[in-house]
């Protein structure tokens, strides 16, 4: 079975392979270049400037090549897995459907059963293999970059924790890469044809990847609280909003107080009771004629709290652990299901 | 000693249709059984149940003793050439040979490199350029090489042209003769099986409509001629299985075990595709009513 398997994905693999080595040739081509000018600036040595160093380092990489490479990093990273489930899943035995081949090959002696087992385990620990590597690569080119953001921009979009650039890190990228792959098969086995399996894969695998960070990841630990006083003369936002037709007006208040490095779920404004502020607001804050600081001195006057939920820095490699482990669960759960359905398949 | 395929009451059902329907049989081993049938008989159905490809809606089947499908050994046993001669296009020759030896413990290596140098088949060039003579030889010697002790063909050459038919026959008809390999193979055409085949199963419209030896069916069938009378009038032995007239003469096809010695016929014999062809035309014909003449009909046309 491990030759017939090898057999069947070479040319797959062999694909594969270059991908992840002209991937990997660029990375090794660039990395040194980066870490040396992360030397360079004095990152590695600094004490009391290192924020306005990172600043520096973060700014002037930003639209040079190494902010392009970076970005290009965090698309490769997504993309991998769902190339994995479409072209290396989804055909795997809905191909030998559509052209009839699983006929000749159920009918040697070799069990069903044993020729699914193989192909999956043996295709999936390769897709495993490739992602890990091409991570691994990824994280290690990019950490410069990653410890200047959160010595420099503690409040940055691309911290190891935001959501854009934690599925790109750490082994995420492998339960993505078998889960994907298996979503493939698995598709293949239902659908029995390639080219529709492979769409099915696409929307469904991009469809996780939306919801994991939205709906699951914030909730795999309970997040943490963290409240501070509301100082009107600092805050990042005033919103007011005008109904119109005689209500009271709305007030929506940012304030800039956060966490370092963490992952903010979401940042609310309170009053003294607990309640959200929403206005209405004073006068002072909606007359064109008074001066700002008379609604700043107003808002300060109601004692207003901020409450920020979020995940802290610390939580990126249980956070990493739960989200692999729900994929890989949801991965055995799908083998099982293919399994079973080439198991009981009336041919 | 098991039977190659016991079947008992076996039925298959897709949806509200029945492709196979109250089949029993017992087929003795070392035999070479054509399975004859029109197209949609439900020959395929049942070499799919032989093979496990397919579970039975009813009744049971089991294939030389076990199970069909049911484990490596089972599946060692029983070498299977399906419809349409499916193969690996994007692998070679070469491959396909390699795929055998890599998917069967008792794989003979030597008779299968030995039958593609005989069949000129070049081992580099990939399966998909093969002809479908080509093809279907690829997907015999991988069924042979395997040593199984039944070999089941389902329309093996039914897209061949006759040449390659031939040639295909040919090699079925060594391989049989030099070891004890049982062999079922389907067909809707008579002529193909009649060379081979020594015992004889015909399917017609999802039920077995006639079973047995061919020397023993050929011997047990008299086609009677004479003036015309009552097919009803025969002596109890004599079992009808179709009988047309014209205003003065009669011709009645009966199943006899004893000889018909009744001066007022004329007895002849009747060869395998007339009497195959007699079979289906009266399961037609109880399909459609017992006013329908067809089975007659066919049988006219032949003569």
């Amino acid at each position: 079975m491990i030759w017939l398997t090898w057999r069947q994905f070479r040319w797959q693999a062999i694909t594969g392979a270059a991908v992840l080595a002209v991937l990997a040739i660029v990375l090794a081509a660039t990395g040194p270049g980066l870490t040396t000018r992360y030397d360079q600036i004095g990152l590695p040595t600094c004490h009391s400037t290192c924020t306005a160093l990172a600043t520096r380092f973060i700014n002037e990489l930003e639209f040079g090549t190494y902010g392009k490479l970076f970005y290009a990093g965090l698309v490769a990273m997504y993309l991998v897995p769902a190339l994995i489930g479409i072209f290396w899943g989804a055909p795997l035995i809905a191909r030998e459907f559509e052209t009839g081949s699983f006929r000749l090959a159920w009918n040697q002696s070799v069990t069903r059963t044993r020729w699914a087992l193989a192909k999956l385990s043996l295709v999936g620990l390769v897709a495993v293999a490739g992602a890990g590597l091409l991570s691994l690569a990824v994280t290690w080119w990019a950490s410069p970059i990653e410890q200047a953001l959160s010595d420099g921009q503690p409040g940055s979009n691309f911290l190891p924790l935001s959501p854009l650039v934690f599925g790109a890190r750490g082994i995420a990228p492998l339960g993505y890469a078998a889960f994907a792959f298996v979503l493939g098969v698995t598709a293949g086995v239902l659908i029995r044809r390639t080219v529709p399996a492979m769409a099915v894969t696409l929307v469904i695998f991009a469809g996780f990847q939306i919801l994991m960070p939205t709906l699951v990841r914030p909730h795999l630990i309970p997040p943490a609280h963290a409240t501070a006083p509301f100082n009107a003369n600092t805050a990042n936002d005033f919103e007011i909003t005008s109904n119109g037709n005689g209500q009271p007006a709305t007030m929506t208040l940012v304030g800039n107080y956060s966490v370092p490095g963490a992952w903010i779920l979401s940042n609310q404004t309170i009053t003294r009771s607990g309640r959200v502020f929403d206005g209405p607001p004073a006068g002072a804050c909606i007359s064109n004629s008074a001066p700002p600081q008379a609604c700043n001195n107003w808002v300060n006057s109601l004692h207003l709290r901020q409450l920020i939920t979020y995940q802290p820095q610390g939580r990126f490699w249980p956070l990493q652990g739960a989200e692999t482990g729900i994929y890989l669960v949801l991965t055995a759960g799908l083998g099982a299901l293919c399994t079973w359905q080439i198991r009981r398949r009336q041919a | 000693m098991t039977a190659a395929i016991e079947a008992s009451g076996l039925g298959k059902k897709y949806g509200r249709r029945w492709a196979l329907s109250d089949c029993t049989l017992s087929i003795p081993v070392g035999r070479v059984v054509g399975l004859v049938g029109p197209n949609g008989a439900g020959k395929t159905t049942l070499l799919s149940l032989a093979t496990g490809m397919l579970g039975p809606t009813t009744g049971s089947i089991r294939v030389l003793g076990g199970t069909p499908g049911s484990g490596p050994k089972q599946l060692a046993r029983v070498g299977y050439v399906a419809q349409d001669t499916p193969i690996f296009a994007g692998l070679s020759v070469a491959d396909h040979l390699r795929f055998g030896a890599h998917m069967n413990p008792g794989w003979d290596g030597d008779l299968a490199t030995r039958r593609i140098s005989q069949l000129g088949l070049v081992p580099d060039q990939k399966a998909g350029t093969l002809s479908g003579g080509q093809r279907a030889q690829l997907a015999l010697t991988l069924a042979i090489a395997k040593r199984p002790e039944l070999l089941i063909l389902d329309e093996p050459i039914a897209s061949l042209d006759p040449l390659a038919r031939r040639e295909f026959l040919q090699v079925l008809m060594e391989t049989t003769a030099d070891s004890e390999v049982s062999v079922i193979m389907s067909s809707h055409l008579v002529a193909d099986l009649e060379r081979i085949a020594d015992y004889l199963v015909v399917l017609m419209g999802s039920r077995v409509q006639l079973a047995g030896d061919v020397d023993q069916l050929l011997a047990s069938h008299q086609l009677l001629t004479g003036a015309r009378r009552d097919p009803g009038s025969l002596p109890p032995g004599e079992h009808v299985i179709t009988a047309s007239h014209t205003d003065r003469q009669s011709t009645i096809l009966v199943r006899s075990d004893e000889p018909v010695l009744d001066p007022s016929w004329s007895v002849s014999r009747i060869d395998l595709e007339d009497l195959v062809l007699a079979y289906m035309g009266q399961a037609r014909t109880e399909a459609a009513g017992p006013a329908a003449p067809a089975a007659t009909k066919i049988l006219e046309e032949k003569r």
